[in-house]
């Protein structure tokens, strides 16, 4: 075996790792402190709330999972293209031509896996009461980043551009047609007018501005082609540093008051 | 020949008990059956998280599945790559309810004799996340990892026909996490199954935290002392939203038409249509006379019904079952309160309604897309 110790006296090594570890209370704090990825936690937690019996690590699987799938996605991007010619077909060069290719799987799996983690961590704080005050507003975050999670699966599954995922969304975002006075079929929408000119019609309603237009098409791919990669991505990584640093600010995990 | 004897009688049994399972599977009953389990297990969660009830109801579980799994159509529908994910929801919810039930029983226990909960002994003893916590979560993150990857491995991810706009897949369905409110579709039209149930889902969960503020109960598992808050929490998931899950992605098969989980989808089942509205049942079939022909008077009996339902259970609740809540809370949260309890009460009751009168809408005014 060669020997260990020399390399951990390596200027390169000590310009990663800023010091050994001996096991004191001192280093198990730095190692902490000093690393960035690390100190999304505090230095010291309740033993009550470090405990997989009580969080089921949900919260944290969860973003463990985002970022599993931020990793596939950004590989799947490199051979994806968002048009109604080439989509499918890229999709199937995928299954054939790249080596070993569990890409899709890992993405897609993991999508339906983040879905399920991410009730699983609601399920969680609402069984042990970690909701309630001072903790109300992260609760409201929370309920936003699991719509978001289920947007982000909704809008991704269409972009196979198979059958599957082109009826799947049409019916989907067929219920947007009814959407009080913003749908062309919903409630009201008919005294949305200006003397005999309909403000809301099949083009002009919200579900067209979700699909760039009256079916799911060409432009409804590219929108959320946009939507799934940048935009709802965005807003969810945002919440998601408003949600932990949330986390910290009102007491870290929840325990008994 | 003695055991061949036996395996056809077996397989007799098998068919037989698949065809009972068949002919009482139906909407009304899948439903009924899951609420008294629902409230037996909300009644006596102590009985229900013990050994003796909880493990013959596994075997039971498992039974059923290995049973279904010898069928062909169950084992398709079970099996189908995107449909997967929701069998192992149902495993993980089942567990982890079972599980935080059962140590909220244990704290229950503890409360009552006086002694601290599990959580608060061990409230001020405070742990270095390093290594405590971060190992705990590097074996959770490794076991993920390599768990996806086995299931990636294993199972392809689906990839049908190109897209076509001209021929559509019957059933065509949902992505299966909006699978519950594409069955409440079947109760409600699109603006309140697509639009307004799913905003007041979010807004209601948005409300909890605003509405239960008492932090006397924070931070730990236990039931008693939320018996109510966690009653409709769990019905709302498990009933309102898993089941209705479960009922579009394996009962609901070509039209939408409901089918039990050993019943092959046949394309051609028709089930008539009969639905009649409330104006309809009460102008044409109890009075004996014609619609009339102004809307507010045709669909003034549901109009009333549905401002005796919103206006008249508050009040009532007020004095009664929810009297300690409503000095508690003040008059605003207090309604909120009831408000969602009551718009989360009306799908079940619009389905049991459509079930046994097989009423349509109990306001139908067309001429505004406003049904209810």
């Amino acid at each position: 075996m060669f020997n260990f110790k020399k390399i951990k006296e390596t200027q390169l090594w000590k310009s990663m790792f800023r010091h050994g570890y001996s096991d004191s209370e001192r280093d198990r704090a730095m190692t902490v402190l000093t690393n960035v990825f690390f100190h999304l936690h505090p230095v010291k937690v309740r033993k009550s709330g470090a405990r997989f019996g009580f969080t089921w690590c949900a919260g944290g699987l969860s973003f463990f999972v985002f970022l599993t799938l931020v990793v596939s996605g950004i590989l799947l991007m490199f051979y994806y293209r968002p048009t109604v010619e080439y989509a499918y077909n890229d999709i199937l060069a995928l299954r054939e031509h790249v080596p070993f290719g569990i890409m899709r799987e890992l993405h897609r799996w993991g999508a339906h896996a983040m879905i399920i983690t991410v009730w699983l961590h609601m399920f969680r704080v609402f069984m042990t009461g970690s909701y309630k005050p001072p903790r109300e507003f992260n609760w409201v975050i929370g309920v936003i980043l699991l719509v978001l999670t289920m947007l982000l699966s909704f809008t991704g599954y269409l972009l196979p551009w198979d059958q599957l995922a082109m009826w799947a969304i049409t019916v989907g975002s067929n219920m947007a047609r009814a959407t009080p006075f913003l749908g062309h079929e919903g409630p009201g929408a008919a005294l949305l007018s200006i003397g005999d000119i309909q403000l809301v019609h099949s083009g002009s309603d919200v579900r067209f501005a979700l699909l760039g237009g009256r079916f799911v098409g060409a432009g409804a791919l590219l929108r959320f082609y946009i939507l799934h990669c940048v935009f709802i991505p965005t807003i969810a990584v945002v919440l998601m540093a408003v949600h932990f640093w949330r986390i910290r600010k009102d007491g870290g995990i929840s325990g008994p008051l | 020949m003695r055991w061949v004897w036996n395996l056809e009688f077996i397989l007799n049994m098998l068919e037989t008990f698949k065809e009972f399972i068949n002919s009482i599977s139906s909407p009304v009953t899948i439903f009924t059956a899951v609420v008294i389990i629902f409230g037996i297990f909300v009644t006596f969660p102590r009985q229900c998280t013990s050994k003796k009830v909880a493990l013959p109801a596994v075997i039971l579980v498992f039974l059923f599945f290995g049973i279904g799994l010898t069928d062909d159509h169950f084992r398709k529908i079970i099996s189908t790559p995107d449909n997967v994910p929701i069998v192992g929801m149902i495993f993980i919810f089942s567990y982890f309810t079972w599980y935080a039930m059962k140590k909220a029983v244990e704290n229950d226990q503890r409360m009552e004799k006086g002694e601290p909960t599990i959580e608060q002994v061990e409230t001020n003893e405070k742990v270095y996340v390093f290594p405590y916590l971060i190992y705990i979560e590097f074996v959770v993150a490794l076991v993920y990892a390599v768990g996806l990857v086995l299931w990636s491995l294993l199972l392809k991810a689906p990839l049908e026909e190109p897209a076509n706009p001209t021929v559509s897949p019957n059933p065509s369905k949902a992505p299966w996490y909006f699978l519950g409110l594409q069955e409440m579709l079947v109760y409600f039209d699109p603006w309140i199954a697509g639009v307004l149930l799913p905003t007041l889902i979010i807004l209601g969960l948005c409300s909890i935290p605003y509405i239960d503020r008492d932090t006397s109960t924070s931070g730990f598992y236990c039931f008693k002392k939320r018996r109510f808050g966690i009653t409709c929490f769990l019905s709302g998931f498990w009933i309102l939203w898993i089941l209705l899950i479960l009922y579009g992605t394996f009962l609901r098969g070509p039209n939408w038409n409901f089918f039990g989980p050993f019943e092959e989808w046949d394309i051609h089942k028709v089930v008539p249509l009969v639905n009649v509205n409330l104006s309809e049942l009460v102008f044409i079939k109890w009075l004996g006379m014609g619609l009339p022909k102004q809307w507010y008077l045709r669909e003034a009996p549901g109009i009333l019904l549905i401002a005796f339902y919103l206006l008249v259970p508050p009040a009532v609740l007020a004095k009664t079952f929810l009297k300690e809540r409503y000095t508690q809370y003040g008059i605003i949260r207090y309604s909120i309160l009831v408000m969602l309890m009551l718009l989360m009460i009306s799908l079940p009751i619009k389905m049991y309604l459509r079930w046994a009168f097989n009423l349509k809408y109990i306001v139908a005014i067309p001429e505004y897309f406003f049904n209810i």
